[in-house]
């Protein structure tokens, strides 16, 4: 494997968060354990949405969807009692991945504002079906009467291991995307967001491989979906208000599009930049209270003014695009 | 007499009120160089683009190998043999040189569902890209990002890709478009090179090129033929003369 | 009978606020291949500006000319000084700065108004009913509604089909290039064309005001429906934003009022008190999922 100096730092980043428990806990700061595993949910959630956005060019403004479903799977299981974590976070997986088949077949057939507009009404449609069934919370949501349990493999209620457990799942994530955007697969879905015509005219369709990622996207997400739900220990339908699926967005372009570190810089970012907004003591607060609104100004500054988000900052890798 | 290998019947595009392709008939024979010459306008691209199915026809057929082709869409004619080049450059920017062509050797070799092996370590896919390369004469510029390259070495891409598709047939859409007189010189010797291998379809304007490579030449004006013959027989001819060759000479 | 006809009324007043919404923005995506989700924000000024001004000052027309003239102003505003940047821009880009606008109007509203919603009256002359037919009495506002819509969509249709204006904002769509090299004055034009979407966004939150929800956060919830208005109808198209407007409108208001009594007569009433609302908020998706299978470019599109 050949190393470049943005695989070094990526690394080097992956080594900051493993300190961060031991960090957090000198400094009796257990907050910060909390925050940094938030931040590696989504950041996994973002790099299943980077593998369709940033690498296939998909504009997908739905994928919030699937962290609803991953989080209502592993809540409805847990609501009829069922608290066997293999099953619980299996089902999320295959869950999201059967929803992300039946709208991609209908949707990634379609490109462009389409596409975006249709995503999203999909979205909707979960939400409102998430905010109608009363018996799972409705509009109010659900409390997970039990994190997903695991026997003697991991205790998801020890902060430490669920924290670990998702920085080994993030980077286990980080390499398969990694090998999946290198492979005759990711190559496709690349050269088809590259390039659609040529690719049509060498002879592949990109329309299978295309929805192949979207599920595959679904899938990855359904999983931080479930680890969300597992996080918060609450179930609402708000996991996949089309505003999250904003958020998600964002990570991906602030951290860089197509680049294997930007999901992991663009979720931090983001969160960072989100908790700042609301809490920071150097702020005032009349900026506490309408957070949003200066989020809302940064977002716009920073697309119409920082193209190649914070991978950019990066070391240039040679021969062109990151892989 | 020699099979036909792509065969358009009745060929008939339409946008709106203008008749771009207007009830064409048209045949190429196997191994031979057929070139379409045409002033401005005449709808050479949006025929070429019929043929190779990025367009659909209002009416007519398309036959490739005496197999009816006319529903097929662009990726299965590609993958029948028939490989297309384009008059506007379409190759990937952001890609090297040598990733662009082993694309196009990846996308002949089965389907693409494998997700683990980098493509860039396959030597199944390397190897025949870069000699596709050497042959074209590009081979030491196969690291280069597309982007990057001159404009003339880019039109040699856009051949490489579709010689890498191991065609039967090739639609060449201008291929010197754009080139200095040297570099279309080089280009045209590397076609004749793929004459009678290669059964070549060549939209051109540069008449040096139609004339030393075409075996036979179909005049295309107003989305019709209006002569369809030998090289000799075409500078003959009056109407020709007329519509195309006379403004030329 | 009745039931249906006064719900089936509902339906078309829903539609016809649909596509005053999905015009603008159809027209503004047809012409300036601009995605503006920041859309729904105009709508919710409209809703905001027409009740302040008319529990301020009593007077409801004030309200009305003041609403829309403040939102033609403010969309103005924010196409000359966030949205010209992103004419050039890919979607994508123009998707997430638009969102970063919903979220600065959502606040600024917040700032102005409080977060709760605000109570959003009709003066008495409005209130009153008419009987459409012996036994259906209808609100006079929504009747009103209906009326307004219809004429804005033959004024819309008269514009751009019989005027200069509406000829160039044609050619626009399919060239822009060469418009503005024919020395039309693309600029101008663009932030005109802007200029009116906002205007219809306005007005019908003007016109919605009364009726629903006067909150932060109201034009995302319409601006979705939007959508799929478009998406049913075909993009860039006047005629596909009204039928598919039209159709959406009803659909989803008697697949609420009427799906889950209809449920209840072939499962239990449990059963439909479950599934009912479920099934008809997510009516208009499916319709949408089904156009999508059958005819992908929408019911009118805009180009062959």
């Amino acid at each position: 494997m050949n190393f470049s100096a943005r695989t070094l730092i990526l690394l080097g980043f992956l080594l900051l968060l493993a300190a961060v428990p031991a960090l957090a806990a000198a400094f009796k700061e257990p907050f910060y354990l909390d925050l940094f595993r938030r931040i590696m949910i989504f950041a996994i959630a973002a790099l299943s949405l980077n593998l369709i956005l940033g690498y296939g060019g998909m504009v997908s403004f739905g994928h919030a969807a699937y962290l609803g479903v991953g989080a209502y799977a592993v809540g409805i299981l847990a609501h009829h009692g069922i608290h066997d974590g293999f099953l619980q976070w299996g089902l999320a997986i295959g869950a999201s991945a059967l929803v992300a088949l039946v709208i991609g077949a209908v949707s990634v057939r379609t490109s462009g504002i389409y596409f975006i507009m249709i995503t999203l009404a999909f979205t909707q449609m979960l939400y409102y079906l998430g905010i109608s069934i009363k018996e799972y919370g409705g509009d109010d949501g659900l409390r997970l009467a039990k994190l997903s349990q695991f026997g003697d493999l991991v205790d998801l209620s020890n902060p430490t291991a669920f924290y670990y457990l998702v920085l080994g799942l993030l980077t286990l994530l980080l390499l398969l995307v990694q090998r999946l955007v290198n492979s005759r697969f990711g190559m496709v879905i690349r050269a088809a967001k590259s390039n659609e015509a040529r690719t049509r005219a060498i002879g592949l369709s990109p329309y299978p491989y295309r929805l192949a990622a979207f599920v595959i996207a679904g899938a990855i997400c359904g999983l931080a979906g479930a680890l969300l739900v597992n996080q918060t220990a609450y179930l609402t339908p708000d996991f996949m208000n089309w505003t999250r699926s904003g958020e998600l967005m964002f990570m991906v372009i602030l951290g860089g599009i197509g680049t294997t570190a930007g999901p992991l810089l663009g979720a931090a970012a983001l969160l960072l930049l989100e908790d700042l907004l609301q809490g920071w003591s150097l702020l005032p607060t009349w900026v506490h209270r309408y957070w949003q609104l200066y989020l809302g100004i940064i977002l716009v500054l920073v697309v119409l003014f920082a193209k190649r988000g914070l991978a950019g900052l990066l070391p240039e890798r040679k021969g062109g695009k990151d892989g | 007499m020699a099979e036909t290998m792509l065969e358009a019947r009745a060929l008939h595009k339409a946008f709106g009120a203008l008749a771009a392709t207007d009830g064409v008939d048209f045949e190429v024979r196997a191994g031979e160089t057929h070139a379409i010459i045409g002033p401005n306008g005449a709808g050479k691209t949006t025929f070429i683009s019929q043929l190779s199915g990025t367009l659909r026809p209002d009416r007519g057929q398309i036959f490739f190998a005496g197999e009816d082709i006319t529903s097929l869409a662009a990726p299965a004619r590609s993958l029948k043999g028939l490989a297309r080049s384009f008059q506007i450059t379409s190759i990937y920017r952001d890609f090297s040189t040598l990733d662009n062509v082993a694309l196009a050797v990846q996308a002949n070799a089965g389907h693409s569902f494998h997700f683990w092996r980098a493509a860039r370590d396959e030597k199944e896919l390397r190897e025949p890209a870069r000699a596709i390369l050497e042959e074209v004469g590009l081979g030491a510029r196969a690291e280069v990002v597309a982007a990057n390259l001159a404009h003339g070495e880019q039109r040699q891409l856009e051949i490489a890709m579709a010689l890498a598709t191991r065609p039967r047939l090739l639609l060449l859409d201008e291929p010197v478009a754009g080139m200095g007189t040297e570099e279309s010189q080089r280009m045209v010797e590397f076609l004749a090179t793929l004459k009678g291998r290669q059964t070549i379809v060549l939209v051109e304007h540069d008449m040096d090129a139609v004339f030393s490579l075409a075996d036979r030449i179909s005049v295309l004006v107003y989305g019709r033929i209006i002569a369809s013959g030998s090289p000799e027989q075409i500078r003959a001819n009056p109407e020709v003369r007329a519509a195309y060759l006379g403004e030329e000479t | 009978m009745i039931l249906v006809l006064e719900q089936f009324l509902n339906g078309l007043q829903l539609g016809v606020m649909l596509f005053l919404m999905a015009a603008g923005l159809t027209l503004v995506f047809g012409i300036m291949n601009l995605v503006n989700l920041a859309h729904g924000s105009l709508y919710m000024v409209g809703a905001y500006l027409a009740t302040y001004v008319y529990q301020s000052t009593g007077s409801f027309a004030l309200g009305v000319a003041l609403g829309l003239a403040g939102t033609l102003v403010v969309g103005v505003v924010t196409e000359l000084v966030a949205l010209r940047t992103l004419y050039e821009r890919d979607h994508l880009d123009q998707v997430l700065a638009t969102f970063g606008l919903i979220l600065i109007f959502n606040e600024l509203i917040a700032l102005l108004w409080g977060r709760s919603a605000i109570y959003s009256t009709l003066p008495a002359y409005l209130q009153d009913h008419v009987e459409l037919l012996p036994g259906l009495r209808y609100p006079l506002f929504r009747l009103l509604i209906i009326m307004v819509g219809l004429a804005v969509a033959g004024l819309l249709w008269f514009v751009v089909a019989r005027t200069r204006l509406g000829m160039l904002i044609r050619a626009g769509a399919s060239n822009r290039t060469m418009v503005a090299a024919l020395g039309v004055n693309i600029r101008l034009l663009y932030t005109l064309v802007f200029g009116f979407g906002a205007a219809l966004a306005g007005l019908a939150g003007i016109m919605a005001g009364p009726i629903y929800s006067v909150q932060p956060g109201m034009g995302e919830l319409v601006l979705i429906q939007v959508f799929v208005v478009i998406v049913i109808g075909g993009i860039g198209s006047i005629r596909g934003a009204l039928a598919g407007a039209v159709i959406v409108g009803v659909v989803d208001t008697l697949g609420r009022a009427f799906l889950k009594p209809m449920l209840a007569t072939i499962t239990t009433p449990t059963a439909a008190d479950a599934a009912g609302p479920a099934l008809a908020s997510m009516l208009i998706y499916l319709l949408m999922a089904v156009v999508l299978a059958l005819r992908p470019e929408g019911l009118f599109p805009a180009r062959a």
